[in-house]
């Protein structure tokens, strides 16, 4: 059992959840309640946002103000809330599709704002909810129900995207180190800015089944062989990386405002 | 104190909105509809406001949501293809019971379609846009006037029902300028969403009063809640019960239904002894009035009925009147293939006959050919 102080977090009525046993959105779950925890965070000044499919079911188990919106549109609502109410803490849970597909535009846009919201990508390279289609990060040749010969779209880069687009800070963490997915969420959550968080999961019922990764202990061992810190990849060649996860903090930077403190300057200006 | 001022109907849309107590716009550009949000840009920092140019119309709707959550009331502006877009992020609204007002300045579609000229045909996908049943309420302004009063009026009904609340001009009534003598901001009579009188430990979020409306929490003030485009229960939880989701689907279009009262808006003339009625509104219903004053002075029975309300559609009122008058003939001129003809045709219980006159070009109709479409009948 999660410690007391995590569970004060979670609205346990609804358990067991609708995750298959062996998901690891679990244990994203437990590491955002433990950051939170840790920060003293005031569940009642605290948003989650989230799009539709697995990761989106998330906010329904936390006991905040939680906010289960429309397929990729999490970060739209999440920009709308934070702008009209600065003070609150927003975090937006998303999955692959919702952040690099449908909702691929409104990512890219946080990122250029700036906006002070902490978005944690999940990312199990598959569309799990609808039955195990390809998404935008299903790695070339892998299968999926909608890649019966072997994905042809070449996959995103999401932590790449988001320092091409804009964020300032962003990190990338797998289910395999849940100590380092909770302490890359608290900086993220306390980064005066957009940062984004990218942990790679699995689905081992959707994508695993297909992709001899059926079982869950085969994709915690899968992430745990093939993360490299961030720090040790820099002495590791392009052929050294290829198909391993950069782990760590990826991008930080303090030098561009956050987007509502800007506002706020539009506000003085305006009154003037 | 009222002052008069030289608007267009767009600016007053946007300046009637924030007189209602508006201090959030999210938006994108899209002809006709642009100038209320750079209205918004301009006026909503100088009180405190916020307004977001967001990446797509998309975005633009779902910022204003957000921000609805929290308790601000919020307003999105677009226009044909810009409203088709919108469609999803309305029933999400109407779902979760989220007071929202969205404008559509009507242009002619499909598609791309007249980005500049003049069409009433989003009548239909104003009511039906969206998947789902739900109860829509729009208004169609017909002055610059109307275009602040109706604006004032979709923020209170949106308020009221916790519901979106569509605002309608036609382009020419968006852009047209005319004198408005604006009313004194501090006389108007504005609606806020109820809220809980409940502590949060006690707060069912949807649990609703005996007038089928729950009180609402913002996200911040101390209530921890959970809003979803799920058909939930009065938990605010996903539900698969098939006796929660009639109570909560009959719970969402009674709501509107039973209140249409407060809702419904009409303007008639001199149709207690007419022959012949003409049924038109938003720019239509300019060309039709002098149509139909000018054959009055000649001595022909002609009387003159506007739905300011498109949805719910005023067919009681409209049946009353024909009722009570010896009105033979109803002539319907509206710029498109006769959307709200139907509306007209299905009100009038075959009491009188009935006769379409649409215009689909980018043009007005001129009061001439209204008078003429009056005169083949009289």
């Amino acid at each position: 059992m999660p410690r007391d102080d995590v569970m004060k977090w979670v609205r346990s009525q609804f358990m067991p959840h609708i995750w298959c046993p062996g998901c690891g959105h679990g244990i994203i779950m437990h590491a955002i309640l433990r950051a939170l925890s840790a920060l003293g965070k005031d569940p009642a000044k605290t948003v989650i946002s989230s799009g539709i499919g697995c990761s989106s079911r998330m906010p329904g188990y936390i006991d905040a103000c939680t906010l289960h919106t429309a397929h990729g549109r999490s970060l739209a609502f999440a920009t709308g809330v934070k702008l009209a109410n600065p003070e609150l803490t927003v975090l937006d849970v998303m999955g692959d599709g919702d952040c690099s597909a449908i909702g691929g535009n409104h990512f890219i846009h946080a990122c250029r704002r700036n906006i002070g919201v902490c978005a944690i990508v999940m990312n199990n390279n598959i569309y799990g909810m609808t039955g195990g289609q390809a998404s935008p990060t299903t790695p070339v040749g892998a299968f999926a129900t909608t890649a019966p010969y072997g994905a042809v779209d070449p996959p995103f880069d999401i932590c790449n995207l988001a320092i091409g687009a804009g964020a300032t800070f962003v990190a990338r963490a797998t289910i395999a180190q849940p100590p380092m997915c909770e302490s890359l969420i608290k900086k993220g959550i306390r980064h005066d800015g957009f940062s984004v968080i990218e942990i790679m999961t699995h689905c081992h019922t959707q994508f695993g089944r297909k992709n001899k990764r059926g079982r869950p202990l085969d994709n915690f061992n899968f992430f745990k062989d093939n993360s490299v810190m961030k720090a040790k990849s820099g002495g590791m060649t392009p052929e050294e990386l290829a198909g391993k996860y950069v782990v760590g903090e990826l991008y930080s930077s303090a030098d561009s405002e956050e987007y509502t403190k800007k506002y706020e300057k539009i506000i003085e200006k305006a009154g003037r | 104190m009222p002052r008069a001022e030289f608007w267009q109907g767009n600016k007053a849309v946007a300046m009637g909105g924030i007189d209602a107590g508006c201090r959030f716009f999210g938006g994108y550009p899209i002809t006709p509809s642009t100038e209320i949000a750079e209205v918004m840009a301009e006026e909503l920092p100088k009180l405190g406001g916020k307004f977001i140019q967001m990446e797509d119309e998309i975005g633009g709707i779902s910022a204003a949501i957000g921000a609805s959550i929290t308790g601000k009331k919020a307003m999105t502006g677009t226009s044909g293809p810009g409203f088709s877009l919108k469609q999803e992020l309305l029933g999400f609204c109407y779902m979760a019971e989220l007071p929202l007002v969205c404008v559509d300045v009507q242009r002619g579609g499909p598609s791309t379609g007249l980005p500049t000229k003049v069409s009433q045909s989003d009548i239909m996908q104003a009511r039906w846009g969206t998947h789902g049943d739900h109860a829509t309420i729009a208004y169609a302004p017909s002055s610059v006037r109307e275009c602040y009063d109706l604006s004032v009026k979709a923020f209170n009904m949106a308020e009221r029902f916790r519901q979106p609340v569509l605002l309608m001009p036609d382009e020419v009534v968006g852009h047209m300028r005319e004198r408005i003598v604006v009313p004194d901001a501090a006389s108007l009579k504005l609606v806020n969403r109820k809220r809980p009188s409940v502590p949060p430990d006690k707060f069912v979020p949807y649990l609703a009063d005996d007038d089928d409306i729950p009180p609402m929490a913002a996200f911040g003030d101390g209530y921890r809640w959970h809003v979803t485009g799920l058909t939930s229960n009065d938990f605010g939880f996903p539900t698969n019960d098939s006796l929660e989701i009639e109570k909560k689907i009959t719970r969402i279009l009674r709501k509107v239904d039973r209140f249409r009262g407060e809702i419904v808006e009409f303007a008639a003339e001199s149709y207690e002894d007419a022959e012949i009625l003409v049924v038109s509104f938003g720019c239509v219903s300019r060309s039709a009035l002098r149509a139909v004053r000018e054959l009055r002075s000649r001595g022909v029975k002609v009387g003159h009925f506007r739905p300011i309300t498109i949805w719910p559609f005023p067919d009681a009122e409209l049946e009353r009147i024909i009722s009570g008058s010896p009105i033979k003939h109803v002539i319907v001129p509206e710029l498109n293939m006769g959307q709200l003809f139907l509306e007209i045709d299905r009100a009038v219980h075959g009491k009188c006959e009935t006769h379409s006159r649409t215009l689909l070009n980018g043009e007005l109709f001129k009061p001439a050919r209204i008078m003429s479409y009056i005169e083949e009948v009289a």
